[in-house]
């Protein structure tokens, strides 16, 4: 049982009852979509409510600056654990159909302009979460779906899960009483779908706060056990590196805009910053480089021709003196980086390739404040 | 390693090569949404996690998984388009029975 003892239904698992049925009519079968993060608790929230025998399918959002995947898959090195997508794995845990849904271009104004202001970094978590539920209710509309369902916990985030956002939340996405917390129902006021009797409340629960026993005794109590626990939660912009690099992008261009081309290539690297109107992305391994040459066609793409060294890009408007800055940088993280010279090819798109050699900075000449 | 050839059986090759998944698997759904039951449909990729995202989309949404073959970084998976009865159509029904 989970420890908040006077908050928790048992676990024993019942169908609830149909309400408002005419006597020989089919039960009406209720409906739901789950927003599904791929953390334990929309995976908890989800079941809870299926278990009451709700038809429930996932909706997944894809911002840009999900976590999900993305650098981990690129790094991978030979013998890693493939690494999964975890919203996918819940919805397979959970034996449901789950709709990933590419919201990246709207999502560009909840980043540039959130009503609600910043967390701690750059995140608009609460803007994000009534973007995203407002979002699901008009999923619910099209499809047909009596209500949504999220793993939101009174209290588990400083900024979007306090309990005075919870009723924001649902009134500003349009919502309303359609939004079920099963993890925390018990804290709030009673939902259209407790009310029409498709989820028993008792069968809800009243966590609160951050503690996350409650949470890991009821996925034990499910036989949930290969769960993921992201520690920085599911989205870059909570990361104060990442944050930074995107605050960096802006002031070098003068302009709070980015493109999606923008938000990956963040993800990716070292970024390093000479002076403010051009900066090198530099890879730090192979997976990367790859994935940096990609870009060949719309960067200019440095790379060491006398030693194995990394790929980079250069984002920005260098000059000469520039680019020749950045080969000697490029080379201090070659194999090369002892030697006299670097053989390094500068290549501008559309252009022929342009060889320097040139000695590489040594470690002192690079400052920190280059480091993005 | 070969890249499986295309051949005429397959209804669709969808290129999304140096896109990261998600993206894979989000444009995988879109163009199966567009091929009929049957079709076969190839993913050319170049992100590792499509080889666990895109069998495990399939599974959830009833679409056959017919293998990946890899050629250096480039990836091509080919899978069926099925009914997509979704996994929890048992449990549903069995649900609306019991109420009814």
């Amino acid at each position: 049982m989970p420890s908040e003892a006077s908050a928790q239904p048992s676990f024993a698992t019942s169908r609830a009852a149909p309400a408002d049925v005419a006597p020989g009519a089919p039960a009406h079968l209720p409906k739901a979509v789950a927003l599904i993060s791929g953390g334990l608790d929309s995976l908890l929230a989800a079941k809870v409510v299926q278990e009451q025998g709700v038809h429930i399918e996932g909706i997944n959002f894809y911002t840009g600056f999900c976590v999900e995947g993305h650098t981990h898959a690129i790094r991978q090195r030979e013998g890693d654990k493939p690494k999964r997508n975890n919203a996918l794995w819940v919805a397979e845990q959970l034996g449901i159909k789950l709709h990933i849904i590419d919201i990246a271009e709207e999502y560009k104004e909840i980043v540039l302009n959130p009503k609600f202001g910043y967390g701690q970094h750059l995140n608009p978590c609460l803007d994000c979460k009534i973007f995203m539920i407002g979002r699901a209710q008009a999923w619910c509309e099209e499809h047909n779906f009596d209500f949504i369902v999220t793993g939101e916990v009174i209290g588990q985030r400083p900024k979007s899960q306090k309990k005075n956002a919870m009723p924001l939340i649902a009134r500003e996405s349009g919502a309303q009483d359609r939004l079920l917390r099963p993890l925390c129902a018990k804290n709030l006021l009673e939902t259209l779908p407790e009310r029409k009797g498709w989820v028993k409340r008792a069968e809800l629960f009243g966590f609160h706060g951050r503690n996350r026993k409650p949470q890991i005794e009821l996925a034990t109590h499910y036989g949930f056990t290969d769960y993921a626990q992201p520690a920085g939660g599911c989205c870059f912009l909570t990361n104060e590196q990442y944050s930074a690099k995107l605050s960096d992008l802006w002031q070098s261009r003068g302009v709070r805009d980015y493109t999606l081309d923008d938000v990956l290539l963040l993800k990716i690297g070292r970024h390093i910053r000479p002076a403010p109107h051009f900066k090198l992305i530099v890879s730090r391994q192979q997976g990367e480089a790859f994935y940096l040459e990609g870009y060949r066609k719309t960067f200019i793409a440095l790379r060491c021709l006398s030693h194995v060294g990394p790929f980079a890009l250069i984002d920005g408007s260098p000059s000469d003196a520039d680019l020749e800055l950045s080969a000697r940088l490029l080379a201090r993280y070659s194999q090369g980086r002892d030697g006299a010279l670097v053989t390094i090819i500068v290549e501008r798109p559309g252009a022929t390739g342009e060889v320097l050699s040139v000695a590489p900075l040594l470690p002192e000449a690079v400052p920190p404040s280059w480091h993005v | 390693m070969t890249v499986m050839p295309c051949t005429p059986q397959v209804a669709a090759v969808l290129d999304v090569r140096r896109l990261l998944c998600p993206i894979p698997v989000i444009r995988t759904q879109d163009q199966v949404a567009k091929l009929a039951v049957g079709a076969l449909l190839d993913v050319l990729c170049t992100d590792p996690g499509a080889l666990q995202d895109i069998p495990a989309w399939c599974r959830i949404h009833g679409h056959e998984y017919l293998g990946a073959e890899r050629d250096g970084f480039e990836i091509r998976i080919r899978l069926r388009v099925m009914a997509g009865v979704p996994l929890q159509t048992k449990a549903a029904s069995a649900v609306h029975s019991h109420d009814s």
